[in-house]
């Protein structure tokens, strides 16, 4: 019997779809769950009360303060270091083996998996550098782990700008820091900020690098200063999830929606921003 | 003047070029200065392949064989799941789907990859969990093949980004080409785009699986945590990862517990960084 070919297509395109609906719509439920169940739990209170009764009760406020803390610590660690990094792959390297190294070296920088960061920030930080437990220790673990999503996007920030912008300021006298610093920087800033916002993203929602680093079980006060342990989001989920017996569901959908509204927010942010960018890029 | 200032500016713009390299090589530096004591009280072939992992008894038992097998299961498991179902949706996206609902699509791929481990871990706990346990009339749902199914979805958005990005990389001449011959599309995917992006799927495969083995928090939530030699997909396991982030909290500083988890990471950062290597030796073969 000869195959029809148009109804192998047909067929084939359907286990396409099928694989493509098995992928989006467990997604989709997911995310409605969590609102669903999640948002009647949110008011006042829960967002700005400190954890009650063996964190069965009252908000969690203390985690939010946390992951901020830690979010804006790894941010002023990578972006620096990310962006000069992604200046230095995009204008000033060439095609040579350190080039090729760097760019493996941040493929495994981006594979390692988090929780030997989190390993290594407890041997490093913690340890060898005696910050303690810390947001110190965790910002700067989570900072050398958003940086290769740093560097990436910067650099493509970077390498998107027009050869020529940089010909005709090169032309015009300008010396290469100078064309840099004012022609190329400020044409690639809408994506150097993509790159920032997802590194926050995923930093923020991030747990296994934060749990031997700064994550504290339970604090009844905020913390004082960066050499002080820090509750974090991600780490209260995980907590009152796993480990506090007989906690009421509604506080549990409640974090995770926090948590995911957070996280899925600056993603959301960063897709604005680089969607805006295209259409708007003359070039 | 500011000749000095361009030359100081260059130099730093160099030493931050360099940095990755310089924090790989200080992540495996101390992950061996901390973990290469263990060798001190077992061999490295005990150790990987010693049967029984008690750390903690009196003397401690450190063979992360079932470690290894638990964290093999579930991503074997992972991996029937999500490779063929990630390579079709990566071609339902390239190829098939509509303008519109292409970007849809894509968005909805982000979105899975942005949702934090630990709240597909939480998820996985109080829906897959259950329906596992009922199934299959099991005393616990917290199985290898729980943690299989909720890998696969945390190894998906890695292996369509990129499977995707391997098809639009293909010149458009082979898919006009093969068309003006009387393909039928689905003949040209299959016979034509498919094997010419071979080689950047199966990088995007192998990075999908490396994201699989380094993921920790879902996994410790709902494998169910069990440090034997797993029987059957159906049953409780811990894995490597798992491992690490739930002993370390007690390990004693400078113990052998300590030592040993330290050298399960530098396991973990072997594995992944063999798995990286050679994606990105694949991705960079020249068409």
């Amino acid at each position: 019997m000869k195959r029809n070919p148009r109804r192998t297509q047909n067929i084939a395109f359907f286990f396409l779809l099928l694989a493509t609906l098995l992928i989006v719509v467990p997604v989709g439920l997911v995310v409605v769950i969590i609102i669903q169940k999640g948002l009647p739990a949110i008011n006042w209170q829960f967002l700005s009360d400190i954890p009650r009764q063996g964190m069965r009760a009252g908000g969690i406020f203390p985690a939010i303060i946390g992951t901020v803390y830690l979010v804006t610590g790894a941010i002023i660690f990578a972006l620096p270091i990310g962006l000069l990094a992604a200046i230095y792959l995009s204008e000033y390297s060439k095609d040579n083996p350190l080039n090729r190294i760097i760019k493996l070296a941040i493929v495994n920088l981006a594979g390692v998996p988090s929780v030997v960061y989190g390993l290594f920030g407890l041997a490093l930080f913690v340890i060898f550098f005696k910050f303690g437990a810390s947001i110190l220790s965790g910002s700067l673990t989570l900072g050398i782990m958003i940086l290769p999503i740093v560097i990436t996007t910067s650099r493509e920030a970077l390498e998107s700008v027009p050869q020529s912008f940089r010909e005709v300021s090169l032309s015009l006298g300008a010396s290469k820091w100078q064309t840099i610093r004012h022609i190329v920087l400020p044409n690639a800033i809408p994506g150097i900020l993509t790159g920032t916002i997802l590194g926050l993203g995923r930093a923020a929602g991030e747990t296994a690098p934060i749990l031997f680093t700064v994550a504290a079980f339970y604090l009844p006060q905020l913390p004082k200063s960066i050499f002080d342990q820090a509750m974090a989001l991600p780490y209260h989920l995980y907590v009152i999830s796993t480990q506090v017996p007989n906690v009421d569901e509604k506080i549990r959908y409640g974090t995770a929606f926090v948590l995911l509204a957070l996280v899925l927010f600056m993603n959301l942010v960063a897709i604005i921003i680089r969607t805006k960018f295209r259409k708007k890029k003359k070039w | 003047m500011r000749k000095i200032k361009e030359f100081i500016i260059e130099k730093l713009i160099l030493i931050c070029g360099i940095a990755s390299i310089f924090f790989v090589v200080l992540i495996f530096l101390f992950l061996l200065k901390e973990g290469l004591s263990v060798f001190n009280t077992v061999s490295p072939f005990s150790f990987l392949f010693g049967k029984s992992w008690y750390p903690i008894s009196e003397p401690p038992q450190l063979g992360i064989l079932p470690l290894i097998l638990g964290s093999l299961l579930v991503t074997l498991g992972a991996a029937i799941i999500s490779i063929p179902i990630g390579v079709g949706c990566a071609v339902y996206i390239a190829e098939v789907a509509p303008g519109k609902i292409k970007e849809i699509l894509k968005a909805g791929i982000e979105l899975l990859a942005a949702i934090p481990s630990v709240v597909l871990g939480f998820i996985g706990m109080v829906t897959l969990v259950p329906i596992v346990k009922n199934v299959f009339h099991l005393p616990t749902g917290l199985t290898a093949l729980s943690g299989s199914i909720m890998l696969a979805f945390m190894a998906m958005p890695t292996i369509v980004s990129i499977a995707e990005d391997a098809l639009y990389s293909i010149p458009k001449t082979y898919k006009e080409g093969a068309l003006a011959l009387g393909a039928t599309h689905w003949q040209t995917i299959w016979r034509v785009m498919l094997p010419a992006a071979s080689s950047g799927i199966l990088a995007a495969i192998m990075l999908g699986i490396g994201r699989v083995i380094g993921e920790t928090m879902a996994v410790m939530m709902i494998t169910g945590n069990a440090a034997v030699i797993p029987q059957s997909i159906l049953a409780p396991v811990r894995t490597l990862t798992a491992t690490i982030a739930a002993e370390m909290g007690e390990a004693v500083v400078g113990s052998e517990h300590y030592f040993a988890l330290f050298a399960v990471g530098i396991v973990l950062f072997v594995i992944s960084f063999i798995i990286n290597v050679t994606a990105d030796l694949f991705l960079h073969k020249k068409q």
